[in-house]
């Protein structure tokens, strides 16, 4: 039981990297332990499905050579979360495998957990069954099969398996799917700080240095814990928080802005207090944790949903401009009845999507917009097949019907779209989809988690 | 007539998870926040009519202590979809920094 600790966050994402000086900073001002997120959804269900990191490795490894060796300097825990982006296995292995790496060449020893996240389809098909799993709002439909189809799931742990992983005398923690939050409340909770205290500082400190006022660059952040509040402040004097910054990072990412759903309970903010205690520093206490009924963990899955290629082309001539709706429309009804009858291909076996650059890429069919304000717009045709090469075998088909798709006000050849490169088309390779927004009922918080422990 | 961007320092859109969206518009000062509520332009109606989802999804919350608006919604298409347009959901925020907002 502590009075009070400092936890340190390298940076938002383990892959974007910090000021080497602001984390030896904060390390020196007596650092409790070092935390890092290095996952999130936000880049889309790809990483899951195909159970690849997301590096760059290089990147990825020199910052956890900064962060270990920091701390082992230090002689302090790390807590790695949300393993290699996703938190799969196989991003957990990646993971594992570069601290092994860093542990040899730099001759040190210490004892590393790591926690398994991935959710084995059986074990999920049981508690499907047993009524275990509910879908949150909005959710895709989740059955019997889609879960026996889907490529992989992960389950986000809280607090609980990090912290098991400390009392066995882990001082590196490399885990799996984990709340953000979860990273930096583990071991501030085991410690006695009040779950209120230490949950709202993990939902500020997950993101580095994005809550002070004008981030420059990723870095480092600092909050110390205590029993009635915490306080934040960027180890690099740089950068400062102000009470509005820091508030306003609480909304950031979040469906509530006063209501953040973790496992085990609910983070109430509606009634925090954000105070300046210098101009860099800010104090913040009030908040509130109400402890849920049930222990529910968040669910994650990606399923395979195809292959994909694409080509992109620019459309520059105005007549083909004015007339662009139509154009698609007609080139659409040519290309599909090409692969009807070349490729023998049915409908239902592909999608085709134009997407146009320059009138509605952004936003699809939400665009309020109907004209096309420039003199010229990109296009990217956008194929997903059941297999690759059915991908790539529709694809050129389409491009080069369109390439020579005549328009009333011309007579002869004419090619309509400028390619930049060459091949013109890219395959893209498998597309996945979020298969689950689901919550899965727990009777022991560290169920689904295993941990093992090796001794570098 | 003035614009929605005319009285804020930051209009953002983002995902909050893979399946809702989030908005946050934080205005310059007390003046403007009041002005733009006001108005009753920037509104859970305007929002559903926009973005075609029903106007009981949509999530409006006025921030006093910040001087902002936070909006949240359920994505009509979950990011990474194969027809998804905006995997991280960063630019949805577009038609709504244009608004034009009728002080009286």
């Amino acid at each position: 039981m502590r009075e009070k600790l400092r936890a340190v966050a390298a940076t938002g994402n383990l892959s974007t990297g910090f000021r080497e000086e602001s984390l030896r900073r904060s390390v020196d001002e007596g650092a409790t332990f070092v935390g890092c997120d290095a996952g999130t959804t936000d880049s889309g269900p790809y990483y899951l499905g195909a159970g690849v990191p997301r590096g760059p490795r290089e990147g990825v490894k020199r910052n956890l050579y900064l962060i270990l060796r920091e701390a082992l300097r230090a002689g302090i825990p790390v807590i790695i979360g949300s393993a290699g982006h996703a938190g799969g296995r196989p991003h957990l292995d990646w993971t594992i495998e570069i601290v092994r790496e860093l542990a040899r060449a730099n001759q040190w020893h210490f004892k590393l957990a790591s926690i398994d996240s991935e959710v084995d389809p059986e074990a999920l098909l049981e508690a499907f069954r047993r009524g275990k799993i509910t879908p949150l709002s909005p959710a895709p439909h989740l059955g019997e099969d889609d879960i026996r189809q889907a490529r992989r799931f992960v389950a986000m742990m809280g607090i609980e398996p990090i912290q098991s992983a400390l009392t066995s005398g882990a001082q590196v923690v490399v885990a799996g799917r984990s709340s953000d939050v979860a990273i930096y409340a583990a071991l501030p909770v085991l410690e006695g700080i009040p779950k209120s205290v230490a949950f709202h500082a993990g939902k500020i400190l997950e993101c580095g240095a994005a809550s002070v006022a004008r981030r420059l660059y990723p870095d480092c952040m600092s909050g110390e814990l205590d029993q009635t509040g915490f306080t934040v402040e960027p180890p690099n004097p740089d950068l400062y928080c102000t009470p509005e910054s820091v508030l306003a990072h609480t909304l950031y990412e979040n469906s509530d802005p006063y209501r953040l759903v973790e496992s085990g309970g609910v983070l109430d903010t509606s009634a925090a207090q954000y105070r300046a205690l210098s101009a860099r520093a800010v104090r913040v206490t009030g908040s509130r944790f109400h402890p849920s009924q049930k222990y529910t963990v968040r669910i994650e899955g990606a399923a395979l949903v195809g292959y994909r290629s694409i080509v992109v082309a620019g459309i520059r001539d105005p007549l083909v401009l004015g007339q662009l709706q139509n154009f698609i429309s007609g080139l659409r009804s040519e290309v599909e009845r090409k692969i009807a009858a070349n490729l023998r291909v049915a409908a239902d076996a592909y999608t085709l999507n134009f997407r146009v650059y320059g009138r509605n890429g952004s936003l699809g069919d939400l665009e309020p917009l109907s004209q096309i304000g420039g003199h010229e717009v990109g296009l990217i045709i956008d194929v997903v097949a059941s297999s690759q090469s059915l991908a790539a075998d529709i694809l050129p088909l389409v491009w080069h019907t369109g390439l020579h798709h005549p328009i009333p006000e011309y007579e002869g050849l004419i090619s309509n779209f400028a390619f930049p490169f060459s091949p013109p088309g890219i395959d893209v390779g498998p597309v996945y989809r979020f298969c689950a927004n689901h919550v899965w009922e727990l009777d022991d918080p560290c169920e689904p988690f295993r941990m093992s422990i090796e001794v570098l | 007539m003035r614009e929605l961007w005319q009285f804020t320092k930051l209009i953002r859109s983002k995902n909050a998870g893979p399946f809702e969206l989030t908005f946050d518009i934080i205005f310059k000062d007390r003046e403007s926040f009041d002005e733009v509520l006001r108005s009753g332009r920037l509104s859970s109606e305007t929002v559903s009519q926009l973005y075609g989802v029903d106007r009981g999804q949509v999530r409006f919350s006025a921030i006093e202590e910040l001087l902002a608006v936070k909006i949240s919604m359920p994505r009509r298409v979950f990011s990474g979809d194969v027809m998804d347009t905006d995997i991280y959901g960063g630019q949805f925020h577009g038609p709504l920094v244009r608004l034009p907002i009728d002080v009286g």
